[in-house]
């Protein structure tokens, strides 16, 4: 297990690499970002010069990214375009985003694996036609849609929830956004949990668990659910990169200050520093995801095990 | 993650928003805080170097430098200034009135005018809006265009006692005073100075409002300064800034009731704003034009007769139709190179571009012809796409040129994908056909929409035009030493614009704004800031 585990960690090193390297290759290819600060106007090429000189922009490339690299292994993200190190970006935006995401996963496992169950021991019933049905309708509805509609409903017509959230971004506040940014993944998990939970209901040990006599409670948590969950287990973790880097669309909606936002205004504002530095740690994010989900499958299924 | 205070502030917060009541005021007149939707500034909040709306928000509600444009009328007005007197419209002689401090108690004297304006001009100090100081001698030694500075402060620039300073010009400018009343030329405590991290952290100013918290990238609490000198004392008892991830998300939250102010109305939501506001919304002219600019460095574009295929191509665009359809009267159309906003004594005319602004598909397709054609068959718009409503204004552009000149390649649009991109090709000339290009003034003089943007080599000047003539008027107009007569010179010199065609002009932008029944008084001023002070909130 143990061993397992390094290699994996130097596996992740030169993914590491490899991806900031495109990102970095990619933010600098869109070209010269000093030219956007000044408006629509010239910026006065004295300060343009100092400016770029200050940034490192006046280096090749590579060396601009090797530079980049020992930074980041001393700590230091660089500064954004506002004078603001990208640490204290990170540092205001990661909470808030890790707080959406938590959410919305704590809806996905409550609500996505309870229906999923529910279909799957109820196949072909009114029970399980239904929720097919909607998670259809959740899955087909773009995100925006489900998010605009919902923040104009509850939000402006009914006046439920505000429809922003402030900037502390409290847990409470963060309900509806992350049940919003849950709802297609939650209609994943649904649908897989359904269809793993009916397939592994015929199976033998599910069979020899009944016929032990144990109670049905216990035949479905302890032996069905916890060898069905596998799949499921695998799409969440893999799911919890995705919210994070991905919530932009929400969080625009919603007006959360969290990571898809300053992602997107570093882009807008081709800032170099800003974009590598939060890509870098939802890469490892991702990383640390996906080796975790590994790590659970033993955890789930004993007769998996990792040397 | 975060402190007791900052907890119950967040509180006070939700409480404002929730149940319209001011947050710690006293109750009575004055008390209300207003709340207002915000943008993260794109620089640091220096004077010097913020040269865009959020970040002008901010720095016209705390500091106050020698002048101030009137919100209404666009006349400087001597704000700090006791007088500024000049012989020869070269040097002038500045004397400040007594009595003005910095919320920090500091005395506002000459000397806090000659530092900022030195610290603002040091080219080691990047500050965006230096070219401002441009004019005062020695600029060339503090900021020269290539290598270090050889000199620390302005040799133009020295202060005599504590309220009088004097500045040395590098040539005459009669309206030179007219422009103090910029941002970038406002005073700096010297807390600035001994701790530059910590007054970015915590701007102090000596405008009527003081800055209670600010949380960079998400929301400033500005509060009345009861000490604060001027006459323009603030009508509120403060105001929360917001920032907001997208305006439509603000524009929602003002129809929730959870703000007050909105000054960026979604381009989405126009057609319906009437509607959900009725009166609470404002339409007014600001200082910005937009312009279709062409690459005189291009000699395709400079030749003999091309003047004619430009006056054609502007006659081509249907200008009230796409204000009307795509801008829903956001925007008017043009009718010369400046704006609406300096009014006839400042030096707008609604007839210097005549005809040649007016859509007559005929006698486009006629001067097309007769001009030689649009070099290479195809005129390419560029723009860039990522921010602003580009796309659809240029490709309603482009369908009226195609239509009135009966050719379905006539023009088509050229999207770049970011601003900073589209900005670095204009700026080193390596675009090609037209762009659209955008003028936001500095201060409302007729000086200010000409010379950067026309003169031979000037910062803005991305399209080379130069023309002998319009570049002596423009010397002539600033040496003159009364305004008329500068501000007819001007008139003349643009009226070489108009013979050349050396931009088309589009159309005027206005400031839009929507504001909740909680607060009257709402205004915007030339340059689409909202005038804070002077808003009343219940």
């Amino acid at each position: 297990m143990g061993r397992y585990v390094i290699r994996r960690l130097l596996q992740m090193i030169p993914v590491f690499i490899g991806a900031t390297l495109l990102i970095f290759l990619m933010v600098n290819v869109m070209g010269d970002p000093v030219a956007g600060l000044c408006g629509d106007r010239r910026c006065d090429p004295a300060t343009a010069a100092r400016l770029k000189k200050e940034f490192g922009l006046d280096k090749p490339v590579w060396q601009q990214y090797a530079t980049y690299m020992g930074n980041v292994f001393t700590g230091d993200f660089g500064t954004a375009f506002n004078g603001q190190k990208v640490t204290e970006l990170m540092s205001t935006a990661f909470p808030v985003t890790i707080r959406l995401t938590l959410v919305a996963i704590v809806f996905e496992i409550a609500i996505g694996i309870t229906l999923g169950v529910l279909t799957g021991l109820r196949r072909g019933r009114p029970v399980d036609t239904a929720v097919l049905i909607l998670t259809l309708v959740v899955i087909s509805v773009p995100t925006f849609v489900t998010g605009l509609l919902l923040q104009l409903f509850l939000g402006v017509e009914w006046g439920v929830i505000k429809p922003s959230v402030s900037s502390e971004a409290t847990v409470d506040e963060l309900i509806v956004p992350g049940l919003v940014l849950a709802s297609v993944s939650l209609a994943y998990v649904t649908r897989l949990t359904r269809t793993s939970i009916a397939e592994n209901r015929r199976a033998d040990y599910v069979r020899t668990a009944v016929a032990k006599g144990l109670p049905r409670r216990r035949v479905i948590t302890r032996h069905l659910l916890r060898n069905s969950l596998i799949p499921v287990v695998t799409f969440i973790g893999t799911d919890v990169g995705a919210l994070m880097g991905g919530a932009i669309v929400t969080e625009r909606i919603f007006n959360i200050h969290g990571v898809g936002f300053q992602l997107y205004q570093g882009i807008l504002r081709q800032s170099t520093q800003t974009v590598v530095g939060f890509v870098t740690v939802l890469v490892l994010v991702f990383l640390m995801a996906n080796l975790i989900v590994d790590l659970l499958y033993a955890v789930l299924d004993p007769r998996i095990r990792y040397a | 993650m975060r402190g007791a205070t900052q907890a119950k502030w967040a509180a006070c917060a939700v409480a404002v928003a929730l149940t319209a009541t001011a947050c710690g005021g006293g109750g009575g007149g004055g008390s209300g805080i207003v709340g207002s939707s915000w943008g993260d500034p794109q620089n640091p909040l220096e004077p010097a170097n913020t040269n865009e709306v959020q970040g002008g928000k901010v720095l016209d509600m705390i500091v106050r430098g020698l002048k101030r444009y009137d919100p209404k009328t666009g006349e400087a007005k001597d704000m700090i200034a006791e007088s500024i007197v000049t012989k020869d419209s070269q040097n002038f002689t500045v004397k400040i009135k007594d009595g003005w401090k910095f919320s920090n108690g500091e005395k506002v004297t000459a000397k806090s005018f000659v530092d900022a304006w030195n610290y603002g001009a040091h080219l080691k100090n990047n500050q965006k809006n230096s070219y401002f100081f441009g004019y005062i001698e020695g600029y060339d030694k503090v900021h020269p265009e290539k290598g270090d500075a050889t000199a620390d402060t302005l040799s133009g620039l020295k202060a005599v006692d504590e309220r009088t300073f004097t500045v040395k010009l590098t040539q005459k400018f009669s309206t030179w005073p007219d422009t103090l009343g910029y941002p970038a030329f406002a005073p700096l405590p010297k807390a600035f100075f001994d701790n530059r991290d910590a007054w970015l952290a915590k701007p102090v100013g000596n405008g009527p409002y003081t800055v209670k918290s600010y949380q960079k990238g998400s929301r400033m609490e500005l509060r009345k300064w009861d000490g604060y000198s001027g006459d323009d004392k603030a009508e509120n008892g403060g105001v929360d800034l917001k920032v907001y991830t997208d305006n439509n998300s603000a524009y929602t939250d003002l129809m929730a009731g959870n703000l007050d102010l909105v000054d960026d109305v979604p381009a989405s939501q126009l057609k319906n704003v009437k509607s959900d506001l009725g009166d609470r919304y404002i339409n007014t002219p600001a200082g910005i034009i937009q312009t279709l600019a062409f690459p005189f460095y291009d000699s395709k574009w400079n030749k003999a007769g091309m003047d004619k295929v430009r006056r054609g191509l502007s006659m081509a665009i249907n200008r009230e139709q796409i204000t009307d359809t795509i801008f829903q009267k956001t925007r008017t159309p043009a009718k010369d190179w400046t704006s609406p906003v300096l009014g006839d004594d400042g030096g707008y005319s609604d007839s210097v571009c005549g005809d040649a602004c007016t859509y007559d598909a005929a006698r486009a397709k006629k001067l097309v012809k007769d001009g030689g054609g649009i070099p290479g068959g195809t005129l390419r718009v560029s723009y860039n796409s990522d921010t602003g409503s580009h796309k659809e204004w240029v490709d309603a552009v482009c369908n009226s040129i195609n239509r009135a000149l009966g050719n379905d390649k006539a023009c088509v649009g050229n999207p770049i994908g970011t601003f900073a991109d589209y900005r670095s090709k204009a700026s080193q000339q390596k675009l090609d056909g037209a762009w659209r290009a955008g003028w936001q003034m500095d201060y409302p003089l007729i000086q200010n929409f000409l010379a950067p943007v026309y003169y031979t080599d000037a910062p803005s000047n991305d399209g080379k035009y130069s023309s002998e003539e319009f570049d002596k008027l423009v010397d002539r107009a600033n040496a003159e030493t009364d305004t008329a007569k500068a501000v007819a010179t001007f008139r003349d010199a643009e009226k070489v614009l108009a013979k050349d065609m050396a931009a088309i002009p589009l159309w005027y932008q206005n400031g839009s704004a929507g504001y909740s029944d909680r607060v009257s008084d709402v205004a915007l001023n030339q340059f689409s800031v909202p005038v804070y002070e002077k808003i009343k909130a219940d």
